[in-house]
């Protein structure tokens, strides 16, 4: 007979309340989704065997939607209507791309950036939420239950409001997300609990249209981001277009159709794969109505994308000199990204570190193995002493324009996060009562080489002479790396506040009707499937705090004991009844009562790491 | 062993963040020591470590972990520590509304920088290693002021203030080197 296992409170759940949480890698190019089973992170394979779905939308006439390896089929033939690299778009305005480079009809106008289809307008948010919803019901059919969350990687050099339209993106696709991660970060994540790494290391990530660099520090324990840099437009994708621009001046080309257009990035980019191995790698490809032919061999090919690895190795340099550390201090290189198999990238990468990069781990899934460790371990899947600490950092400066259109930063580039810092200004003219405010993320000096982030204003200051006001301004970075921003005058109170709702995104409430309209949901009823989630959202909270009464139940009176039992009673009761709303407002009430045991515990926790190192030195 | 049980003081979100990190309000410090307690209360409050709590728990996590980066971005930075010492000790250094400087200091400080630009002009990389190992050494001495003034038993905090001041100055101009060293 086996023995029954007894898990410390709160900590390891029972196998049959293990939750099921996702790491999910959105990529440029392909997107997958992996898990933790039986203790080791897998990718998760669709009924064919394909752990990669292409990141490709196709919107067909009469509202069929195809993602993934049919839609990839009909890249070439349909371009208009067939939607890849999306992830170029994220966050970004309409203004930033020309139809004549991307091959898509774009939506002149301000705000997001959105694509004319056979459906209607669609913005890049809605496309990766499709790509995501495709990768959940792949999961919950192959885990066999309903997922209690995922975590999405990101490029690190991601700013705000990409981090935030991949979030809108994955909430459009019916996914709680426990965490938005680091694409390096998750790669590091798999490679040093893999290997058991210790050290310095650098993760060098060239993705299909997104580069990174970070410097971590990795300890027993704990993986530290020391630094990061990137470009999140530049990617494998710029080697392909690379290509394509020399055979427009070999050929003279001009003047081609839509499809020609695509036809030849798709050459293009056979040909970059094929050089992979290959010495060599024929192109051949439709262009004025004629078959063109073309010859590509390694070496020009080197030749073509030198400035785009140059590129990459300066940023590798000033990360290096934003951690304050030299080439000699790293101890291993590795590598992440499909554009990494370019023996031309190893070749610059190994020269830059005097040493071979790290090419053990699959470069196409290391980041989704990481995300699923990660979210196995937000999740409370992971027994105390095997889990570990994420400390990462904001790529970007954050800051506030100033009078002049120069930027004040409040908080600067490689900053730990989570991150709060206040910032005190004060009023340019007599009598001024109201403030704009307006929130840039960059490193530059002046306002119109930053990205603006969100605008928003603070009004009802009372009247004083200028330079007599004293407005607080205070921004909070979340550990998802997502901005919120506090402004309030001290004498009065007067306050504003925002989510930072970037410029290019979704509103909640177009967030929320598109989620009432039921895009992206197999599932005919709404209705039952929020009521299931509040059901899990109000057990999972009962659980939390009864884990937590019973390590620390000793910081409550009876009287404060016996209100929080009788609130979790009957929340669990209300939980097993079908009324959704009721639900959630007693989650929410719940959660407000047990406010001051919770800051209680954080005091004890703190007091008890404090008190550990004391007797470490008294020893 | 328990002894130091009911010794330690209770810890709040306002506490000063040398008390925070339970180390002595000193500006000698081991930065070792900073690291490391800042890596144990990371593991004791970092928002990932209440992603399966309360809404309450996690938001309260996020406040705390917020608290003690900031704790530790100031603490690391003998620059920064030196500027809090100071404020805690009712002395801020208020540097934006406060220029007034030594003059000695004030011309010195204006040598240096004509020395860069002509540096810069002349892409001289060899001056700007002269230049770099005046500033070091003004800095060194700087320093040791400063030590002296916060954390001697008789505490000078004006004399701390005003060198802090002119050593924020030598900071600025150790990066104007950074920038356009060849």
């Amino acid at each position: 007979m086996a023995l029954l296992q007894i898990s410390e409170p709160g900590m390891s759940p029972a196998p049959h309340q293990r939750r099921l949480a996702v790491g999910i890698d959105l990529g440029t190019t392909h997107s997958l989704v992996a898990a933790v089973r039986s203790g080791t992170a897998e990718v998760l394979r669709d009924a064919d065997g394909h752990a990669l779905l292409p990141s490709v939308v196709r919107y067909l006439p009469g509202g069929e939607v195809n993602i993934g390896r049919e839609a990839l089929r009909a890249l070439a033939s349909d371009p208009h209507n067939t939607v890849a690299s999306v992830k170029r778009f994220m966050g970004r305005g309409g203004q930033e791309f020309s139809a004549e480079r991307t091959g898509y009809d774009i939506v002149n106008g301000d705000g997001m950036l959105r694509l004319r289809t056979v459906q209607g307008e669609v913005s890049p948010v809605e496309v990766s939420a499709q790509i995501l919803a495709k990768l959940r019901q792949l999961a919950e059919d192959v885990l066999g239950d309903d997922l209690v969350g995922a975590v999405i990687t990101v490029p690190a050099y991601f700013d705000d409001a990409q981090r935030q339209a991949t979030k809108d993106a994955a909430r459009l696709a019916g996914l709680n997300v426990l965490r938005l991660l680091n694409e390096p970060t998750a790669a590091a994540i798999a490679y040093g609990l893999d290997h058991a790494a210790e050290g310095i290391y650098a993760v060098y990530d060239l993705g299909g249209g997104t580069f990174d660099i970070s410097i971590l520090r990795l300890a027993k324990g704990v993986f530290e981001v020391v630094a990061t840099g990137g470009d999140t437009a530049l990617g494998g994708d710029d080697f392909d277009s690379a290509i394509v621009d020399w055979l427009y001046q070999e050929h003279s080309l001009d003047s081609l159709t839509a499809v020609e257009r695509r036809s030849l990035q798709v050459a293009a980019r056979q040909a970059r794969e094929r050089l992979t191995d290959a010495p060599t790698a024929e192109l051949l490809f439709e262009a004025g109505g004629r078959q063109v032919t073309a010859t590509l061999d390694h070496q020009h090919f080197a030749e073509l994308g030198r400035p785009l690895v140059q590129r990459t190795l300066a940023t590798v340099r000033r990360a290096l000199r934003d951690a304050d550390l030299s080439i000699d201090d790293v101890q291993g290189v590795v590598m992440v990204g499909g554009a990494t198999r370019m023996p031309l990238i190893r070749e610059a990468v190994g020269g830059i570190f005097g040493r071979e990069p790290l090419i053990d781990l699959d470069p196409d899934e290391v980041v989704a193995l990481g995300a699923a460790m990660q979210a196995n371990l937000l999740a409370g899947n992971t027994a105390p002493g095997e889990d570990w600490l994420l400390l990462d950092v904001i790529p970007l400066s954050l800051g506030l324009e100033t009078m002049g259109g120069l930027v004040e930063k409040v908080i600067a580039r490689n900053t730990t996060i989570p991150v709060a810092r206040a910032q005190e200004f004060t009023t340019f003219k007599d009598g001024q009562t109201a403030m704009a405010i307006h929130v840039v993320q960059g490193e530059r000096e002046l306002v119109a080489d930053c990205r603006s982030l969100a605008r928003f204003e603070l009004r009802d200051i009372p009247p004083m002479v200028a330079g007599a006001a004293r407005i607080e301004v205070t921004f909070q970075v979340d550990a998802d790396g997502l901005l919120s921003v506090t402004a309030r005058e001290q004498s009065s109170g007067a306050e504003a506040s925002i989510q930072v709702k970037p410029s290019y995104g979704l509103s909640d409430d177009e967030v929320t009707r598109m989620l009432s309209d039921g895009m992206c949901s197999a599932e005919a009823d709404m209705k039952a499937r929020a009521l299931r989630e509040q059901q899990v959202e109000a057990r999972r909270l009962v659980e939390a705090i009864r884990a937590a009464l019973a390590a620390d139940g000793d910081l409550l009176d009876a009287g404060e004991r016996n209100a929080v039992d009788s609130a979790l009673a009957e929340l669990a009761r209300l939980a097993e009844g079908d009324d959704a709303d009721l639900i959630r407002e007693r989650i929410e009430s719940v959660s407000a009562a047990t406010d001051s045991f919770a800051a209680r515990r954080m005091d004890r926790s703190i007091r008890a790491a404090l008190r550990g190192r004391n007797l470490d030195e008294l020893a | 062993m328990n002894v130091t049980t009911e010794a330690s003081p209770p810890v709040r979100l306002d506490q000063d963040y040398f008390a925070l990190f339970g180390l002595p309000h000193r500006f000698q410090q081991d930065r070792g020591t900073i690291d490391q307690v800042w890596r144990e209360l990371q593991a004791k409050v970092h928002p990932d470590r209440y992603a399966a709590g309360s809404p309450t728990e996690r938001r309260i996590a996020m406040q705390w972990a917020s608290r003690v980066n900031e704790a530790h971005r100031v603490l690391r930075s003998p620059l920064f520590r030196a500027r809090y010492l100071c404020e805690l000790a009712g002395h801020p250094v208020q540097a934006e509304n406060n220029t007034a400087m030594a003059p000695a200091f004030l011309m010195q400080q204006l040598e240096w920088r004509e020395a860069i630009e002509v540096a810069r002009q002349s892409g001289d990389a060899a001056a700007f290693d002269l230049i770099e190992s005046e500033l070091l050494e003004a800095r060194r001495a700087l320093v040791a002021t400063v030590t002296q003034a916060l954390d001697d038993e008789s505490r000078d905090l004006p004399t701390a203030v005003a060198r802090v001041r002119e050593w924020m100055f030598l900071e600025r101009l150790l990066e104007d080197i950074d920038v356009h060293r060849p």
